[in-house]
C-alpha cells in the first residue's frame, strides 16, 4: 500500500519530466506545441463551463431543498449491511447516465463532507474508475447503427461493480 | 439528460416548497452560478497545462508508438478482427487516448472503430457484433492513467492532497477493467 501512496506523489512529476524529454530529444519545438495544446484545453474547459453551471445550480435546488438527504435516508435503511454509504448512492446511480450531472453530484459531497473525508475519497476514486454507462453506450451504437446491444449492458455493470466495489476498499485503507 | 435537469429543479423546488425551504433554495441557486463560474477558471489552468503536455506527447510520437504496441494485448482481446484491420488502429488509439484522459482524443477515435468493427459484419445487420460489445465494455471499464479533472476539482474544494488518489484510482479502474475482460472471456468461453 505505500507503493500506491508513493505513485501517488511521483507518477506527475516523472511523467511530465518524461514527455518534455521525450519531446526534446526528438528535436522538437516542444514550447508551440504546448502552447496550442492549451488553447485546445481552455476550449475544452469553455464548452463545458455552461453545462457545469446548469448542473451544479440544480444540484444546489436539490441539496437546499433537503430532498438529497431524504433520498439518502431512504437508500441508507437499504444499504445499511453493505459498506457502501448511502450518500453516494445517488452518485453511483447518476453517474451510469451522466457524467457531468455525477461532477455535481461529487462538488456537493465534497463540500458537504469534504475532499479527503471518506466519503470523499471513495468518490474520487469511484468516478476516476469508469466510465459513464448509458451515455457512452446510446453515442457508440447509434453512430454504427446498432439495434440490440445483447450483452454490453451487462458486462459493463460488471466492470462499474467492480470499480465500485474496489474504491470502498481503496479508500478505506487508505484513510 | 433533458428530463433529468428538469427533473431536479422541479422536485427541488417543490420539495422546497413543502418542507419551507424555499429561502435556502434562492441563496443556493445563485452561489451554486457563482461557484461554477470559480471552479471552471481553477480548472482552465489545469485543462491547458494537461492538453499542452498531451499536445507534446501526441507530436513525439509518443501516443502513436503506443498504440503499435498494443497489437498483440488486441489479438488476444478481439480474435476476431483480421490483422492489420483499421479497426485496430482505432481501437488501440481509444484505448491510449483514454489512457492518458484525453477524451476529446479517445471519442472520435473510439466512434470510428465502431464504424469499421460495422464493416465487418453484413450490411443488413442491426445487432452488435462480439467484437463491438467487448469494444464498448472495455471502454466503459475505463483504463485511465491519471484522472485529471479529479486531481482539479479535488484541490479547489481544498484538499491537502488532491493528488493523493491517482495511486488507488489506478488500482481501482485496473480492478474494473479486469473484471471486465474476465467477463468478456468467460462469455466467449460459454458461447463456444
Amino acid at each position: 500500500m505505500k507503493f500506491i501512496l508513493f505513485l501517488s506523489e511521483a507518477i506527475i512529476p516523472i511523467f511530465i519530466f518524461c514527455i518534455v524529454a521525450a519531446g526534446i530529444s526528438r528535436k522538437r519545438n516542444v514550447y508551440d506545441e504546448f502552447v496550442n495544446g492549451a488553447v485546445k484545453g481552455l476550449k475544452t474547459v469553455f464548452e463545458i463551463a455552461p453545462t457545469l453551471i446548469g448542473l451544479m445550480v440544480a444540484v444546489g435546488i436539490l441539496r437546499a431543498s433537503g430532498f438529497l438527504d431524504f433520498i439518502a435516508e431512504i437508500l441508507g435503511t437499504i444499504f445499511q449491511a453493505s459498506h457502501f454509504p448511502a450518500e453516494l448512492v445517488p452518485l453511483a446511480i447518476v453517474k451510469m447516465f451522466s457524467s457531468s450531472a455525477a461532477t455535481g453530484l461529487l462538488l456537493d459531497i465534497f463540500k458537504e463532507s469534504g475532499t479527503d473525508s471518506r466519503n470523499g475519497l471513495i468518490a474520487s476514486i469511484m468516478l476516476s474508475s469508469t466510465e459513464t454507462i448509458f451515455y457512452t453506450m446510446s453515442v457508440y451504437f447509434m453512430s454504427a447503427g446498432v439495434k440490440r446491444t445483447r450483452y454490453t449492458l451487462a458486462g459493463a455493470m460488471v466492470a462499474a461493480f467492480a470499480g465500485m466495489a474496489a474504491s470502498v476498499w481503496l479508500a478505506d485503507y487508505i484513510l | 439528460m433533458n428530463y433529468l435537469w428538469a427533473g431536479m429543479i422541479l422536485i427541488g423546488v417543490v420539495y422546497g416548497a413543502f418542507t419551507g425551504n424555499l429561502t435556502a433554495v434562492t441563496k443556493q441557486a445563485l452561489n451554486s452560478a457563482g461557484e461554477a463560474v470559480t471552479l471552471c477558471i481553477t480548472m482552465a489552468g489545469v485543462m491547458a497545462f494537461w492538453v499542452g503536455l498531451m499536445e507534446i506527447a501526441q507530436q513525439a510520437g509518443i501516443i502513436r508508438g503506443l498504440s503499435a504496441r498494443l497489437d498483440p494485448v488486441l489479438s488476444f482481446l478481439f480474435p476476431d478482427i483480421p490483422k492489420g484491420h483499421k479497426a485496430r488502429e482505432a481501437i488501440a488509439t481509444n484505448v491510449v487516448a483514454n489512457f492518458f484522459g484525453l477524451g476529446w482524443a479517445a471519442t472520435p477515435a473510439g466512434l470510428s472503430a465502431m464504424k469499421e468493427l460495422k464493416k465487418l459484419q453484413k450490411p443488413e445487420d442491426t445487432d452488435a457484433s462480439d467484437a463491438m460489445c467487448d469494444f464498448l465494455i472495455l471502454n466503459i471499464s475505463s483504463l485511465q492513467f491519471i484522472p485529471v479533472n479529479m486531481i482539479a476539482y479535488r484541490s479547489q474544494y481544498g484538499s491537502v492532497n488532491p493528488s493523493r488518489i491517482v495511486g488507488p484510482a489506478i488500482v481501482a479502474t485496473t480492478i474494473s477493467t479486469a473484471a471486465a475482460i474476465i467477463f468478456m472471456k468467460i462469455r466467449r468461453g460459454l458461447a463456444k
